[in-house]
């Protein structure tokens, strides 16, 4: 091959297949199960041509049975396989409540030990486009509640790549949550294996005034805002948390002792959610570097508008971010 | 059907019907030692939940604790029909699997206790009976929630098998569910998936006639055809006697080797009755005390104590003495179980993942963060 290992530059979704095929190759004991995963190829695109290469025995397409599935998925990972459950999307996550909660999270404890649950749960979270109340779920805020679980948002695909070679590595129950409109966006990322480690969240954009933090998609919003509010004179440092669970509260403290201020970008909704628990950590934390109280940007305490433009008003968006830190920092 | 060979065998969409031959004859019966060891294990049970009751009462057990007097003989009978090494995973009336399965009743009764000494060191409870050296996956506590998990142990002895090591399936996997069960879809599911997907499970449905206070006509269709719940995914089915541990043994002996052997789910209604109320607080006003008194006079332990009388010339002093030594031993379990140590604060917080984690204080990072760092 000719072409420079360096340079290369895939889409999101391709990240996230050659994480899965990278770790299937490396051990028989990883498996990816869902709805369309096999001979479909994905819904989105996403294990397309894994039947080919590993088979109907390793890459099962499922019935539209997220409860059964999930369930049995967790059965297997009890015994010590490690299964990769896709989720067409997590607001179908719904109906798996009893097993990814109850069973996955909590087996090692209840078990005192004996049994553990190395599985990763993945598939798109958060509004897609206009797909209304049912099918727009953001799980985060929700399911972060429960211990016993962790939880990686990959921004781009480099982070796909090494988050869930790393969720699939680890030996504990990792919900793995990406979006839909993130799959075609591209960046360069390595042939060669690699992980990025949970729990360290990684600063995309150095910045003095104010610190954003945000996870996955909304972070481009933040990345958009920073470069808006640059051009009025507000340096803003955005931090992308990478992990919910583990959290890494320290970078984000770090930053927000230097910049006295902070804006928190969270796509779930606001009453009790990722959002409120980092600011709550930042006041304990930061409560004499802080000029102002941490300010958050969420989607809207409503059900998902189907309306385009009720849709666009409701989710985290660059002007609300930018209204956010002119307010953190008394540029109002 | 199971054909190793067949890339297709795992695979949605393209499974057989099943064949005939799921249609299973009864063996004979074991000799008489394994019989008199059945009888024990019944004995040990019952004494071990007559032990549960005082203890609960006398408020050495909390939470919700169910007793499995009056169903001895399906556990005693379907686990004897197992390999030590087939996955076992039941719901939370649990005991008696754990007994059968060969727990020492004394890390039982500490689990029960909240003691360190307990099988899970007392984070379960009465509820989640887990025992990996015995293979038992757990009871589980929320009704047909262990069923996709029997589907998942039998998924994964297969796939251990043929994907791994390369080599035909050789496990059977017993999921244990109450009729409750019947009425929840996460059992639907499971049984559409162990269909679909040729697992070796044998869901065993203890049909002790009441879900908590609900009768099973009260709570579900076709109530007294329950194999059409199971021919609808394609699914064989039989009837067992529940309190009948020699014909139950007979009966299932063959289903579980035929499970083992083609690599299919079954569906196992064993008839049987629960003695005392659902959960310890249950006053029991919804039957009547002649229902009671009919079932108890039908009970486990008489039929397989008669039959070894009048086939093996055993005395009734005989089983005099081995209840006296189950008593004897349950009593010391009892004994051991007081005086295991509550468990540790540090227990707290082990085992909420494989790696240290720590105690939330919302000012700073957990442990396991500090452990990692540098790294």
């Amino acid at each position: 091959m000719t072409v420079a290992t360096n340079n290369r530059v895939i889409e999101f979704r391709d990240a996230l297949r050659e994480a899965m095929s990278e770790e299937m190759r490396n051990d028989k004991r990883v498996f990816l199960l869902g709805e369309e995963v096999a001979q479909y190829n994905g819904a989105y695109k996403v294990s397309k041509g894994m039947l080919d290469e590993f088979g109907p025995k390793r890459v099962i397409d499922t019935p539209i049975s997220e409860s059964g599935f999930s369930g049995m998925a967790i059965g297997a990972a009890m015994r010590g396989l490690r299964p990769i459950v896709e989720f067409m999307s997590w607001s179908f996550s719904l109906v798996a409540a009893d097993p990814i909660l109850n069973n996955a999270a909590k087996m090692l404890y209840m078990s005192g030990g004996q049994f553990g649950c190395p599985i990763v749960f993945r598939g798109n979270d958060g509004a897609g486009g206009q797909l209304a109340s049912t099918h727009s779920w953001c799980v985060e805020s929700m399911y972060a509640n429960v211990p016993g679980l962790k939880m990686a948002i990959p921004y781009d695909a480099y982070d796909a790549k090494g988050l869930l070679k790393s969720a699939i590595q680890d030996d504990n129950p990792v919900f793995f949550l990406e979006s839909e409109r993130l799959l075609s966006t591209t960046c360069h990322v390595p042939e060669e294996e690699y992980t990025i480690p949970f729990g360290k969240a990684l600063i995309r954009r150095q910045g003095t005034d104010c610190t954003i933090i945000g996870f996955g998609r909304p972070l481009h919003f933040c990345l958009e805002a920073a470069e808006e509010l640059a051009r009025e004179g507000i340096s803003c440092e955005v931090i992308d948390g990478r992990t919910i669970r583990p959290l890494d509260i320290d970078t984000m403290a770090a930053s927000v002792t230097k910049t006295s201020a902070c804006v928190v970008v969270d796509q779930s909704w606001p009453f009790a959610s990722v959002g409120s628990e980092i600011a709550s950590q930042l006041h304990a934390i930061c409560f004499e570097a802080l000029d102002n109280h941490v300010h958050r940007v969420h989607s809207d305490d409503v059900p998902t508008p189907y309306a385009y433009n009720l849709e666009q008003a409701y989710l985290p968006n660059k002007r609300k971010i930018c209204e956010a830190v002119r307010s953190a920092t008394y540029n109002a | 059907m199971a054909d190793i060979n067949s890339e297709s065998a795992i695979n949605a969409g393209q499974h057989q019907t099943p064949q005939k031959s799921g249609k299973c004859s009864p063996v004979a019966l074991p000799e008489k030692a394994v019989l008199l060891g059945w009888l024990r294990q019944m004995l040990l049970i019952r004494e071990f939940e007559v032990r549960t009751m005082q203890a609960y009462q006398n408020r050495l057990i909390g939470g919700f604790c169910h007793i499995y007097i009056g169903q001895e003989a399906v556990a005693v009978g379907t686990i004897a029909a197992t390999n030590p090494d087939d996955p076992i995973v039941a719901a939370y009336r649990d005991h008696g699997y754990a007994l059968a399965r060969g727990m020492d009743p004394k890390h039982c009764m500490a689990e029960m206790f909240g003691r360190i000494g307990g099988c899970a060191k007392g984070k379960g409870g009465s509820m989640h009976m887990f025992d990996a050296a015995h293979h038992l996956y757990g009871g589980h506590g929320i009704v047909a929630g262990q069923t996709p998990l029997g589907a998942g142990l039998a998924f994964a002895t297969k796939y251990e098998a043929e994907v791994i090591a390369g080599e035909k399936s050789n496990h059977v996997t017993l999921c244990y569910l109450g009729d409750g069960a019947l009425n929840q879809g996460a059992f639907y599911e499971s049984m559409n998936l162990a269909g679909l997907f040729d697992l070796p499970v044998i869901f065993v449905l203890e049909n002790n006639g009441y879900s908590m206070g609900t009768s099973i006509e009260r709570g579900t269709t076709m109530a007294t055809e329950l194999r059409t719940k199971s021919e609808a995914h394609g699914i064989e089915h039989t009837i067992v006697d529940g309190k009948n541990v020699l014909s139950l043994y007979q009966d299932f002996k063959p289903i579980v080797d035929w499970c083992r052997e083609e690599s299919r789910p079954y569906f196992v209604e064993a008839k049987t009755y629960r003695y005392k109320g659902h959960s310890m607080s249950d006053p029991r006003k919804y039957r009547t005390k002649d229902e009671e008194y009919l079932e108890e006079e039908d009970d486990c332990i008489e039929h397989l104590s008669q039959h070894l009388y009048e086939e093996h010339d055993l005395t009734p002093d005989s089983i005099k003495q081995m209840t006296r030594q189950v008593k004897t031993q349950v009593r010391l379990a009892v004994e051991w179980a007081k005086e295991s140590p509550e468990p540790p604060m540090e227990e707290l917080y082990t085992d909420v993942y494989t790696d240290q984690w720590g105690p939330y204080t919302g000012t700073s990072k957990p442990q396991m963060l500090d452990q990692e760092d540098e790294t």
